[in-house]
């Protein structure tokens, strides 16, 4: 994660480092709906009708399947039936990002330039300068732009700001960038109101439903990194203990697999949901939060014999391992999220990662010696 | 954003007011109105604690007036990059010239 250097690089010519194929995007792509005959050639012609296979397609996104891959051709593209004078809308070649512009469309003509951003939405692309200044000029001559139309003025996402200085674009294409707003859905009301976006149009929300659609993906990724060690917690589990080895896995084993399962609820699912209203500012302590409160639970429903040592150490021990799981996974929220800065993570790291680190430890040690004193 | 504001004084964003030709750019592209306007017609930083650094202003600023130590605010990132995958992208993965070098597919983006 390399910060965007503060002194622009200067582009004096434009850097072939790829073979890129120059042209126009193919037409045997499954969301192409027919073509059109350009001055460089044909261009395939796409429709703001998403088909079922294009809305699978962003469910499986959503779940992480098929996601790092769910590209189309970069180049440009006819929206219903543009002339050369039509806008230039561009986008980056998730097919997801792809989506959601030509959805924003009906009724509207118009050429959808896509960059080439290996497959990355606009605003984490823009970040890391895939969507970028040289991309976006690369691509302007690449698919032969100035002459399909005869004026100079592209439309951008907002939030592909980070990445592209507009001032560039111009010196190097002849193109005047505009920013349109940040969601394509209030492309239409933008375009009525003459290109001007009203202030909410700018600002970047996190609303309740935009925090609900990023929680498969996170599930999906702390499921792929638990199931390891909730099967270790199993079958340790039946080590020890005052009954039989499977007898003890399923009595001691079966509480862990639980209790893990309920800390992956907690940071991934409980803390995105309830994000404004936990807390604090930190994202750790608003996911240990919800880590202790589930802890609570869990200790409510197991019930334990608390004069008992091992019951005592046993409970001690996840009492410190679900906060801890907890907040390490909604420490990791703060890369979805749309607010927070590189200096405050950092910030927020420098105290969350050593405490979720001891407090694992220690959880993990205690649960041990609950186990073998048993 | 009401309700969701994050950690104070923490923020890197830097105005050289002297070197702003007022043309507003900065403003356009920010996604937390951190910057206005004022009556003189030159940009200036109205609310620091919501910046969230991604650098869009001091990238489409012509005169360089804003500095900005930019990245992407994302946990999974800098404990990549602690770690030494410095190259790796917590969103997908790079391809640079026919090789695709797929990173640790994180769930940041």
């Amino acid at each position: 994660m390399g910060k965007i250097p503060l002194v622009l690089p200067v582009i004096s010519e434009l850097p072939q480092k790829c073979d890129i194929p120059v042209g126009l995007p193919g037409l045997t792509q499954p969301f192409v709906a027919g073509s059109i005959e350009t001055p460089v050639g044909t261009a395939p012609r796409v429709t703001s009708v998403l088909t079922w296979l294009d809305r699978w397609g962003t469910i499986r996104a959503r779940w992480g399947v098929g996601r790092m891959d769910y590209t189309v051709e970069p180049g440009l593209y006819a929206h219903g039936n543009p002339n050369n004078e039509s806008r230039v809308l561009v986008t980056a070649n998730y097919k997801m990002s792809f989506d959601r512009l030509r959805e924003a469309l009906p009724g509207r003509d118009a050429w959808l330039l896509v960059l080439d951003t290996k497959g990355i939405n606009v605003w984490c692309a823009a970040g890391k300068g895939t969507f970028g200044t040289e991309e976006l000029v690369r691509r302007i001559k690449m698919s032969g732009l100035d002459k399909v139309v005869t004026h100079r003025e592209l439309m951008l996402p907002q939030l592909s700001g980070p990445g592209v200085a507009a001032h560039l674009v111009k010196k190097f294409s002849g193109f005047k960038v505009k920013y349109g707003p940040i969601r394509a859905c209030d492309l239409p009301a933008y375009i009525e109101a003459g290109l001007i976006a009203a202030p909410k149009m700018r600002l970047k929300t996190f609303t309740l439903r935009e925090r609900i659609a990023l929680i498969p993906i996170e599930l999906v990724a702390a499921f792929k990194a638990a199931i390891l060690l909730m099967l270790i917690f199993f079958l340790v589990g039946g080590l020890g203990g005052p009954a039989g080895y499977w007898s003890n896995a399923t009595n001691y084993g079966s509480c862990a697999v639980v209790a893990i399962l309920m800390a992956i609820i907690s940071g991934a699912v409980l803390t995105p949901i309830l994000l404004p209203f936990l807390p604090g500012r930190a994202f750790s302590l608003k996911g240990c939060v919800v880590g202790v409160v589930a802890a609570f639970v869990l200790l409510i429903m197991r019930n334990p014999y608390l004069a008992f040592w091992p019951e005592r150490l046993e409970a001690m021990s996840w009492l410190l391992l679900i906060p801890a799981l907890a907040a390490y996974l909604a420490m990791n929220f703060t890369g979805a999220s749309t607010y927070t800065s590189l200096s405050g993570v950092k910030k927020e790291m420098r105290f969350a990662i050593p405490l979720e680190i001891g407090a694992g430890v220690v959880g993990v040690g205690l649960w041990l010696v609950s186990r073998f004193i048993a | 954003m009401e309700g969701m504001a994050y950690l104070k004084d923490v923020v890197t964003l830097e105005l050289n007011e002297e070197k702003c030709v007022g043309c507003g750019m900065c403003t356009e592209v920010c996604p937390q109105a951190v910057i206005a306007i004022n009556d003189t017609g030159r940009a200036w930083i109205k609310d620091k604690d919501a910046c969230m650094e991604c650098g869009a202003c001091s990238r489409n600023c012509p005169t360089g007036a804003f500095s900005v130590e930019a990245g992407v605010g994302c946990a999974a990132a800098v404990i990549n990059s602690m770690l030494g995958r410095s190259d790796v992208c917590c969103c997908g993965p790079i391809k640079t010239c026919g090789q695709t070098v797929h990173p640790k597919k994180s769930s940041c983006c």
